[in-house]
């Protein structure tokens, strides 16, 4: 299996039908990615390729910017006043921060899932359904098929199929994530980005989720921030390390998940990974 | 020792402030009763809609219904979408504490403490006689719009500002325009407290009296386009208990008209905050 | 090459229109107050050009006809109504919030807040009526003619009570709860918890609600207009007909031309400033207290 991460702890997704899967080759490459808020830098220096079709976990303690770099990667941070980003995002090589670049298209194919699933006071329907519009799907039948294959695909489709109409407020927090992941996949997005998924759920509800993102991959290429080292280790396929120091948020190691977790090279890493500190 | 409860400066006090909350619940009460005992015996369906008779003496406040609610369209029709605009731009657009942002609440500030005789001035001198609307309900509704302006905009940029983070964030990064965010999601969660706002503007608006009397006039006969003079309810009680004599029947009987068509905006503006509220405590 | 085939340009674009769009209407908003202003002034602008100021202060009295223009009398008048009003309004008002707050069983206070609702809600030409037709006959009955500076001051009382008292009442609320336990704990009386605890850590809420209330008490036009009796003099006793600015303007302008005109547009633009500046100060001390 030539190509595929060495290492990858799962079975990858359609390799039967020959689909690249999880591949050692840049689909987001970051330079020297610095975020400050209001002149008071938060995270310097960043610079590291995110594999196609991976999985790369972000792990670190509290505090030290990965978050702050997810929303770089889709230019959310446009949104926080006072926000500054410099350094270089290229998707497929095209630079993310060119004046030029339509954002909104842009974050189509960059889609993000948060810490606490935020659905629309709509309907579950429609919850996906005004994206799709939005983004240009004119065909009713298009939307009901790519709607119905969302949720179909994040394994909602059985528990919702009668009550497409009713309120998504109204389904259970590991529901309304699923169905915030589905919402994100209607647009078909070539990247997830997801902070922190699970961790506003209960062990149930987080186990799904975490088997859904794994099957996600493959096909998505996923970049995660999680705190739980336990699911970094299980699903992740790279692993990036971020780390503090005086106050600014800093890339300590970056690598394949399970060198990075057996045999880190940073001594802080290994101290972090082995619960001495953070 | 007398126990702390006992010493006479604290029955004093206990006494002085149960005295005041009674005096200023009986003299409420002595009002309302006098007001229902004054004007229910009036109050009919013939009243709701006949025409006034005999200066107001007699007949019913048909025209007058109508004249008010007129007035109130056009108010509403003026100042919702300014109102809205300016609250929108003030609560999702402007930078926090950015020195426009702040020049325009101040403005607002000192707009919603102008006395509404002066809006009647300033009404009477824009619309009724530079732009030459005359005395009519145009001139009024738009004299009322620009009272009820501050209003709209306070209730409604409160209402955006309670919509949670989560859904902007959440439609930014599906790459919605932020016009389809507003309006398929950031307006509809506020709707209810967007139409709270409404009916207190329209409360506020039904119960003014100084700026329509040079304004919309005092015509108490059915409109026949808005171009027309029109009287509003308010205009009609302080017309017959001033300056018709014998009017004062009639003028109770509009006053309680008058009081229960406030109680119903004022329960509906209730209403929706509360169920406003309640959404927000089950989604957050 | 990010930019994909799809309208996304388009609505990149309904979004840059959007924000100057809003921008024009929250100035045109803001702008409303420059208007309201500027028609004022060019409105009042031949009394104040012919003359000056000073025919407004020095005049021999209220002649329109003979072009003196004394505002001196009115605005006494409308100060010493305002002031007489906040006199009663305050006390009655605060110890009303007192009592919700630290008196009354929780559905007596539910239920004395409603009220306070209602008659917030009530319209000031329902206060003239009663005003007018009950309290009116009343005083005169004892003081005659009964359309006096005192009912003014008594209707005015009544409407701007319940302002005073809705805002001490959530003055009152946020004091921190902490501190009217640590009252407790040092052995206060509830009079001395009240007094000497929670009414000083209210005092900027509760100096916010009587600066609203003062502004309400000048700004009132109806109300005061139909009980007052509205002789134009400089008030020398509570039982006394007096006129004031807001009602001079309702009952002059109907018939009013010329320099006539001008000073009322003139006596308005004096109201509108002594009133902004009430309700400007009642919001910085209600920041003060928020922040």
């Amino acid at each position: 299996m030539t190509g595929t991460a060495p290492c990858a702890p799962y079975t990858l997704g359609d390799l039967a039908e020959g689909t690249p899967c999880c591949v050692p080759q840049p689909h987001l490459e970051i330079r020297d990615l610095s975020i400050a808020y209001g002149g008071q830098p938060v995270l310097a220096g960043v610079g590291l390729d995110i594999p196609r079709g991976c999985i790369t976990a972000l792990i670190g303690p509290s505090g030290c910017g990965k978050t702050s770099f997810l929303s770089a990667l889709n230019r959310l941070t446009d949104l926080i006043p006072g926000c500054t980003v410099r350094g270089i995002v290229r998707l497929d090589g095209g630079d993310v921060f060119d004046a030029q670049v339509d954002t909104l298209a842009l974050r189509r194919r960059i889609g993000m899932i948060f810490q606490r699933p935020n659905p629309f006071p709509l309907s579950i329907r429609r919850n996906l359904d005004m994206p799709l519009r939005e983004h240009g799907v004119r065909r009713r039948d298009e939307r009901e098929d790519r709607i119905e294959a969302a949720l179909r695909g994040v394994g909602l489709w059985d528990e919702v199929r009668e009550r497409l109409d009713a309120p998504a407020l109204g389904l259970s927090g590991g529901q309304q994530q699923r169905l915030c992941i589905a919402r994100a996949l209607v647009l078909q997005p070539e990247i997830l980005l997801m902070d922190e998924p699970c961790s506003a759920l209960d062990p149930l509800a987080s186990a799904v989720v975490e088997e859904l993102i794994l099957r996600l991959a493959g096909r998505h290429t996923i970049v995660i921030v999680t705190h739980n080292l336990a699911q970094a280790r299980r699903i992740a396929n790279y692993a990036a390390f971020f780390w503090m120091t005086e106050q600014v948020g800093k890339l300590v190691e970056f690598g394949q998940s399970r060198t990075l977790f057996d045999a880190p090279k940073h001594s802080l890493t290994a101290a972090y990974v082995s619960g001495r500190s953070g | 020792m007398r126990s702390a409860a006992t010493r006479p400066a604290e029955r004093l006090f206990t006494v002085a402030v149960w005295a005041a909350a009674g005096a200023v619940a009986a003299v409420f009460a002595w009002m309302l009763a006098d007001l229902v005992a004054a004007g229910a015996a009036r109050l009919s369906w013939s009243f709701l809609v006949d025409a006034p008779a005999s200066a107001g003496r007699a007949g019913g406040i048909g025209p007058i219904l109508v004249s008010t609610l007129l007035i109130l369209a056009v108010a509403i029709a003026a100042a919702l979408p300014l109102g809205l605009g300016t609250a929108v731009w003030l609560a999702e657009f402007a930078r926090r504490g950015s020195r426009a942002a702040r020049r325009v609440r101040l403005a607002l500030d000192v707009l919603a403490g102008v006395p509404s005789i002066v809006f009647g001035l300033f009404g009477n001198a824009l619309f009724s006689v530079w732009l030459g609307l005359g005395f009519s309900i145009l001139s009024g509704g738009l004299t009322l719009a620009c009272m009820v302006l501050p209003i709209l905009i306070r209730s409604t940029e409160m209402g955006l500002a309670a919509v949670p983070e989560d859904w902007r964030r959440g439609a930014a990064a599906l790459g919605l325009s932020r016009a389809a965010a507003l309006w398929h999601v950031i307006l509809p969660a506020a709707a209810p407290a967007l139409s709270a706002g409404l009916m207190l503007g329209i409360g506020r608006a039904m119960a003014e009296t100084a700026a329509l009397i040079f304004t919309s006039g005092y015509v108490d006969r059915l409109p026949g386009s808005l171009m027309d003079s029109g009287r509003a309810l308010a205009v009609h009680i302080y017309e017959l208990s001033m300056n018709v004599t014998g009017g004062d029947a009639n003028a109770y009987a509009s006053a309680l008209v008058l009081i229960a068509l406030l109680l119903v905006i004022n329960g509906l503006a209730a209403l929706l905050a509360e169920r406003w509220l309640g959404r927000r405590i089950v989604t957050s | 090459m990010i930019s994909s085939a799809n309208s996304s340009s388009s609505r990149s674009r309904v979004d840059a229109a959007l924000r100057p769009a809003l921008f024009a209407l929250a100035t045109a908003s803001a702008a409303l107050l420059a208007l309201v202003l500027l028609f004022l002034a060019g409105e009042s602008w031949p009394a104040l050009a012919e003359g000056g100021w000073r025919r407004f202060l020095a005049s021999d009295g209220w002649y329109p006809a003979s072009g003196d223009f004394d505002l001196w009398p009115m605005a006494w008048a409308t100060l010493a109504a305002a002031t007489g009003a906040l006199a009663i309004a305050l006390p009655l008002g605060v110890g009303g919030a007192i009592f919700t707050r630290f008196y009354a069983p929780p559905p007596l206070a539910a239920a004395f807040r409603r009220l306070l609702g209602l008659l917030a809600g009530i319209p000031s030409v329902v206060f003239g009526l009663w005003g007018l037709t009950v309290l009116v006959p009343i005083l005169a009955r004892w003081q005659p003619p009964g359309t006096s500076l005192a009912a003014a001051i008594l209707i005015l009382a009544l409407m701007v009570l319940p302002t005073v008292a809705l805002t001490a009442d959530s003055a009152l609320a946020a004091v921190p709860p902490d501190w009217l336990a640590g009252a407790h704990a040092l052995g206060l009386t509830r009079s001395a918890t009240v007094l000497r605890v929670a009414l000083p850590a209210a005092r900027a809420g509760i100096a916010g609600g009587a600066l609203l209330a003062a502004a309400r008490a000048l700004g009132e036009t109806m109300a005061v207009l139909m009980v007052a009796g509205n002789v134009v003099q400089t008030p020398t006793g509570l039982f006394e007909p007096v006129r004031v600015l807001t009602a001079n303007i309702a009952l002059e302008m109907a018939y009013a031309a010329g320099t006539h005109r001008a000073a009322l547009f003139a006596s308005g633009l004096l109201l509108t400033a002594l009133v902004a500046l009430l309700a400007w100060s009642a919001a910085r001390v209600g920041e003060r207290t928020n922040a």
